[in-house]
């Protein structure tokens, strides 16, 4: 609902002219009933709310020199939630299966853009099916553009499980017969899992595919230098901003459950898990999680210390950078590194709008800020006003504390 | 770790600016990766043109020689590899992971791995160690980090972008060193017959549209500064309570390791 104050001349005008036929219902009607009766004992009664009327500022106005201005009611625009049309698929033609990255658990900007891919492939007849490896968060799958939702769940499937991903897939591939598979050609999974079930499947698949239009599609080939043009083939590895994602439907995303167990296999990789690297050495460009420090940080002892607790790769302000308390290659902004990081958690940084800039890549901010009004906070999706020092010594404690309980467990 | 047979699979790469033929960049720091391994005993494989000089900068590492498939260029490299890597007796076979000429699809290492029925390690950043027929290695994830893996000999393993940097090559070693031709039998490769390779064009940039329907959304949509308000801020709070929502929000995102 939009809050947009209107003014009605129409009425305005009406409440002007006392010889308007319509006046004595308009203004009597606008304001709620009568402002002054006489009561049944002959006392003059008035109501005092419904004297004056809304300006265009939405603020009451009372005019006493008796030339009232306009009706008192407010006038708001209507309202404004647009329920998106719902594309539904009752029998599908054809399946086109996409698997997205999901890093994170939540939808990717190029998983979204190959969803958009799928849905110009599958047309009005086909339908788009999703299939989703362990836990998700995502909950916007519906206007992502997902007809169908394969959810795969299991202990097997958790980690770095390539092999037993690829015989889910097949699991699918047999079920369904899809008339596409669209994975994306990236590092953070989609790329290996694309060439393994290409490898399995006998497909062979188009990569770093940019755009597929009349059955042709373009892919990169050899060093970028190259385009590889072709029919396009049953498994599409697609590259970033492949298609535009979906923006003006809604689908059902219908859970679809899998018929066949899925084959089980001896893993041949054993994933031993993630080994601790110096957060110091990762670029700044592509960190995961960096702890960034602004003027408010005051004690640089303890933040440092933080970083180290947290496991945080540190950037700045370009205000701390300048006033020497981090190296300029830290800075974070726009005259500094851009990051990309999935979480940035800033200490102390108001949010210039160089800043906001650089980080506008990232996907959870947290802000730790003693103004509650500046711009940090409200570009962050957790903000907590209060000092900074108290803050961070409760948190260092609650991650030493993490750290520990679960290297007992490990035990 | 230094009895285990490892077999580097080169190609010749492209310079991006020149376009000229060059030693490629990951092919390369596949071999550095086998070098640090087994040494000057690292075998090296190519199939194509033995008399391509690019190929000798990769014996200008440090290397004596070198077996090449002998074939002309578009055809199928898979069938010739396989066949002769089936009889190698290999226990580690090393490659780049995307070729710098022709498809570059970066699938061999997945197809010769299917073929030959080992196991992938894909990205591999350092082998720690090799005992008892088991590898146990660092693989390389985006975002600078490493994950360990135990592998069973014999394996494929890709290297990308994360593995150590290659050597300079040498011109001396470069010149004495030894390309081995082999004749096998040629298959064409089918792809060519229905796709063709073009100068690369460049991507359309995406255009920003703008839905609004009003005067009063396309005003909003131009004059928006943040997009905030959806946040939730936590205001007069202990700051233990304030540290144990973002620690909570950190845990929910994963990147408390």
């Amino acid at each position: 609902m939009s809050d947009i104050i209107r003014r009605d001349p129409r009425a305005e005008w009406i409440a002007r002219n006392r010889l308007h036929p319509l006046h004595a219902a308009m203004t009597s009607a606008a304001a709620g009933g009568e402002t002054s009766w006489v009561g049944p004992n002959g006392i003059l009664r008035k109501n005092p709310h419904a004297v004056g009327f809304m300006g265009p500022n939405g603020i009451k106005r009372i005019d006493r020199s008796g030339a009232q201005q306009g009706g008192s009611a407010k006038r708001s625009a209507a309202s404004t939630v647009v329920q998106l049309p719902l594309h539904v698929v009752e029998q599908p033609a054809f399946h086109i299966a996409v698997v997205p990255d999901m890093v994170g658990g939540r939808l990717t900007s190029h998983d979204k853009d190959l969803l958009g891919l799928a849905n110009k492939l599958a047309g009005a007849t086909g339908a788009v099916v999703a299939v989703v490896f362990g836990d998700y968060k995502e909950t916007a799958f519906d206007t992502a553009g997902v007809d169908r939702l394969v959810h795969i769940e299991g202990e097997a499937f958790d980690g770095y499980a390539p092999e037993a991903r690829v015989l889910a897939l097949s699991a699918v591939e047999s079920q369904l017969a899809p008339r596409h598979w669209l994975l994306p050609d990236s590092r953070t999974g989609g790329g290996e899992l694309g060439r393994r079930l290409g490898a399995k499947l006998g497909e062979r698949a188009a990569t770093r595919v940019w755009q597929v239009a009349d059955g042709q599609c373009i892919g990169r080939a050899g060093a970028g230098q190259q385009d590889l043009v072709r029919q396009a083939p049953r498994l599409i590895l697609a590259a970033v901003e492949c298609a535009d994602p979906v923006s003006d439907t809604r689908h059902e995303a219908r859970a679809l459950p899998l018929e066949h167990p899925i084959t089980r296999c001896l893993p041949r990789i054993e994933d031993l898990g993630a080994v601790a690297v110096d957060p110091a050495l990762i670029p700044m460009a592509e960190a995961e999680f960096i702890l960034s420090g602004g003027n408010g940080v005051k004690d640089w002892d303890q933040f440092h210390h933080a970083a180290e607790a947290l496991g945080a790769t540190e950037g700045a302000s370009r205000v701390a950078v300048d006033d020497g308390f981090m190296p300029r290659d830290r800075q974070v902004g726009a005259t500094g590194t851009w990051v990309t990081a999935r979480v940035y958690l800033a200490i102390g940084i108001s949010g210039a709008i160089q800043h906001l800039q650089g980080i506008s890549a990232c996907d959870k901010v947290v802000a730790v800020n003693m103004d509650p009004g500046c711009d940090m906070i409200k570009r962050a999706d957790l903000a907590v006003i209060g000092d900074s020092r108290e803050i961070l010594a409760a948190l260092v404690e609650l991650v030493t504390e993490y750290r520990q309980g679960g290297a007992r467990d490990a035990a | 770790m230094s009895d285990i047979k490892v077999i580097t699979l080169v190609s010749v790469g492209s310079h991006p600016t020149s376009g000229r033929p060059r030693r490629a960049e990951q092919d390369a720091r596949a071999v550095e990766l086998g070098m640090r391994l087994v040494g000057d005993r690292l075998q090296l494989l190519h199939a194509g043109n033995p008399q391509e000089e690019a190929l000798r900068a990769y014996l200008g590492m440090g290397l004596s020689e070198m077996t090449v498939l002998e074939q002309p260029s578009h055809c199928d490299a898979l069938p010739l590899l396989n066949n002769y890597l089936m009889d190698a007796g290999a226990h580690l076979v090393l490659t780049g992971s995307q070729a710098e000429t022709g498809e570059g699809s970066g699938a061999l290492p997945y197809l010769l791995a299917e073929r030959l029925g080992w196991p992938l390690v894909v990205g591999l950043a350092e082998v720690e160690k090799v005992d008892n027929g088991v590898a146990q290695v660092l693989q390389a994830l985006p975002r600078g980090q490493r994950r360990r893996l135990k592998v069973r000999l014999p394996f494929v393993a890709s290297v990308d972008n994360a593995a150590p940097a290659a050597r300079q090559n040498a011109f001396g070693p470069a010149r004495r060193g030894e390309l081995h031709a082999e004749d096998v039998a040629v298959i064409e490769d089918s792809l060519l017959d229905e796709a063709q390779l073009q100068p690369a064009r460049p991507r359309p940039k995406r255009l920003k549209v703008i839905k609004a329907k009003t005067g009063a959304e396309r005003m909003k949509a131009a004059t928006a500064k943040t997009s905030g308000g959806t946040g939730q801020v936590l205001k007069d709070v202990p700051p233990q309570v304030g540290a144990e929502a973002i620690f909570k929000l950190l845990r929910e995102e994963g990147v408390l390791r």
